[in-house]
């Protein structure tokens, strides 16, 4: 038989990519290297690079006769930052993206819960599917779109009407701060559309990390006397949080980013990303931009350390 | 003796398959009783149906007297001891132990104190602040132990509990379980596809195949006597003879069963039987001959030290009339 002819060490495959095959499995390092470099260099330079030359900016000002940037090493943008109608803008942003965050978990929890827990084959299929057709068609079109739904000769308005409704849009709109002309250019509006285009960011990794929790666990639970209520409490929600917190990050980052949405959609009040677009273009504040870019980031590492000490990552 | 858990009729269909098929079951109080049989026998469904985690598609079901088939898992006063354990990875061994009493509301240190006792009663102390991913199988699986016990449950059902566990492991847990049951009292249902555990430990055993309970009786019962082939055959390697071998050698058409302990080598005479040796396997303490007689494949088993034949050599064989168990066609 040829099979038992055969030397136990075959010979070398020859060429370049033989020696080279052998080589880097030889040296796992050097693979690891090249496969590394090309990526990091990227994030590196070109990414966080850039970001950081962003934010260096943020420490220097504008001189406000010439419209010159000053590059001397100044706290006094971000003293311009603290004012009151910037503060105004702050806090604007970081209430509307909590809300959305939490508004998000509380929709994204009980879709992602469907998919993980019962969805099998095809319906699996349809749930990817509806979850991220969305995210295919442009986020212009869909943000028109809404604008047309909320508004006051919109379809909600007329669905509203029908089911004789009107006074509670009426009442809701007639509400300081979320209330308005209509929904289209309100607060509520605005946090709609939100919850609308970032869901799909809190359900996929709310619904990859309900896919790691063993049904068993449930069982468990209820085996030893929890409630369902109680079972969600002890056992799914502290397994689900590394997911939520991950769909936060996204949900609540991109939020506070945003400049499209609260422009088509909502009152003139500014959000962060409007005002950082208004300084950086019309203005040519480039250090107040910067200044303002800051905010999200900081924002956002106070989030994540307190989701690490509340002890969200734990369970990873 | 009080009923601990009956099945009157109870099925539990899934579609077409049928996993439990209008079972009959009396689990006495305080019994030790393993459900066995081979895998997808019903075995682990009828465990499931107890617990509560699956409901019966018809037939009664009763627990200490009481109808339980609309009973939630979480109202019914019995705990499980899963076959991977399904501890709760984001808590320690302690929260783990006092899960069943922290849902019930009792207080903190009560509770602690009773995590500790019960992490005691399984030969664990003091391992109450690690995860259960810092634990070996064996220490997860007592942990999983002591979180059922602690609920002083009136049944306890243990879902192969030992299957994970290698074999000196298994023999020590064994061992245990059948003291532990015996000091508690409490009424320990276990399913298992091992004969040999469910013999060792039992004090009944259910043989189920294709969701239908086959025989059930003490060990000595279900090995002695088994009622149809699938039982002698699943339970112990048993030599199954055909009606027209036992017609030739024991005068009677039916199926019977031959224990391989049972068959002797012996000299040439009247009543030996003429084989020819086609295996042998050295166990430690026995040897396994395999046999070809008239066609038929028999096993035997002779204590170690005594001489065997081999492979390929002609013997004769002989056994006792007395050993030869007649059954019913059945399975």
């Amino acid at each position: 038989m040829s099979l038992a002819q055969a030397s136990a060490i075959l010979p070398e495959r020859g060429g370049l990519r033989g020696s080279l095959s052998d080589t880097l499995w030889r040296k796992p390092t050097v693979l690891l290297v090249l496969l590394l470099t090309p990526p990091v260099l990227w994030l590196g330079i070109v990414y966080l690079g850039s970001l950081f030359a962003l934010l260096l900016q943020s420490f220097f000002s504008i001189d406000e006769f010439s419209g010159l940037i000053n590059r001397e090493f100044t706290f006094k943008t971000y003293g311009e930052l603290l004012r009151p109608s910037n503060i105004d803008i702050i806090v604007r942003t970081v209430s509307m993206a909590a809300m959305v965050t939490l508004a998000a978990a509380v929709v994204a929890f009980p879709i992602a819960y469907f998919a993980a827990r019962y969805a099998r084959g095809k319906w699996k299929a349809l749930f990817y599917l509806g979850v991220m057709l969305p995210l295919w068609s442009s986020y212009l079109v869909k943000v028109y779109a809404w604008k047309l739904i909320l508004a006051k000769e919109g379809i909600l308005t007329w669905l509203f009407a029908k089911l004789h409704l009107t006074w509670l849009i009426d009442a809701w709109l007639s509400l300081p701060i979320v209330g308005g002309n209509s929904l289209s250019v309100s607060f509520t509006g605005t946090f709609i559309v939100f919850l609308y285009v970032w869901l799909p960011f809190m359900i996929l990794p709310v619904q990859a990390a309900l896919e790691r929790v063993p049904q068993n666990l449930v069982e468990a639970s209820s085996d030893l006397g929890a409630t369902p209520a109680q079972t969600f409490r002890n056992v799914l929600f502290p397994l689900a949080l590394p997911g939520i917190v991950a769909g936060s990050i996204f949900t609540f980052s991109l939020t506070l980013g945003d400049y499209i949405i609260p422009q088509i959609v909502g009152t003139s009040h500014l959000f962060i990303g409007q005002a950082v677009y208004a300084h950086q273009g019309t203005a040519g504040n480039i250090p107040l931009a910067a200044a303002f870019t800051v905010v999200p980031i900081v924002v956002m590492g106070f989030y994540l350390w307190g989701a690490k000490r509340m002890g969200a990552f734990d369970a990873l | 003796m009080t009923t601990a858990v009956a099945f009157e009729k109870i099925s539990r269909h899934f579609g077409t398959v049928k996993a439990v098929d209008a079972v009959d079951l009396d689990i006495r109080e305080g019994e030790f009783f393993a459900m066995l049989g081979p895998s997808g026998s019903g075995k682990t469904t009828c465990l499931r149906l107890i617990a509560g985690f699956e409901r019966p598609t018809a037939g009664r079901l009763s627990i200490f007297g009481e109808r339980a088939e609309d009973v939630p898992p979480y109202r019914r006063n019995v705990n499980t001891v899963f076959q991977d354990y399904a501890l709760f990875p984001h808590l320690n061994v302690t929260d783990n132990v006092a899960y069943g009493l922290m849902v019930k509301g009792v207080a903190k240190a009560e509770r602690r104190r009773a995590a500790d006792e019960a992490l005691e009663l399984v030969k664990l102390p003091g391992y109450g602040a690690r995860r259960p991913g810092q634990l070996s199988g064996g220490q997860r699986q007592r942990v999983a132990l002591a979180r059922a016990l602690v609920n002083r449950p009136k049944v306890l059902l243990l879902d192969e509990p030992l299957g994970a566990l290698d074999l000196k492991l298994r023999e020590n847990m064994q061992e245990e379980l059948k003291a532990l049951q015996k000091s508690l009292g409490i009424t320990f249902v276990f399913v298992t596809h091992d004969q040999g555990e469910a013999l060792s430990m039992a004090d009944r055993i259910a043989v189920f195949d294709h969701g239908k309970v086959m025989q059930v009786g003490t060990p000595e019962e279900i090995y002695k006597t088994p009622n149809s082939r699938f039982v002698a055959d699943f339970v112990g390697s048993s030599n199954v003879l055909p009606p027209d071998f036992v017609l030739r050698h024991a005068g009677e058409k039916r199926w019977a069963s031959l224990r391989p302990e049972a068959v002797r080598l012996v000299e040439q005479g009247p009543g030996s039987i003429a084989a020819t040796v086609i295996s042998s396997a050295y166990l430690g303490g026995t040897t396994r001959l395999g046999l070809d007689v008239e066609g038929q494949r028999i096993n035997a088993v002779l204590p170690a030290g005594e001489p065997f034949p081999a492979e390929g050599k002609p013997v004769h064989i002989g056994f006792a009339r007395d050993d030869l168990h007649l059954m019913d066609e059945g399975g």
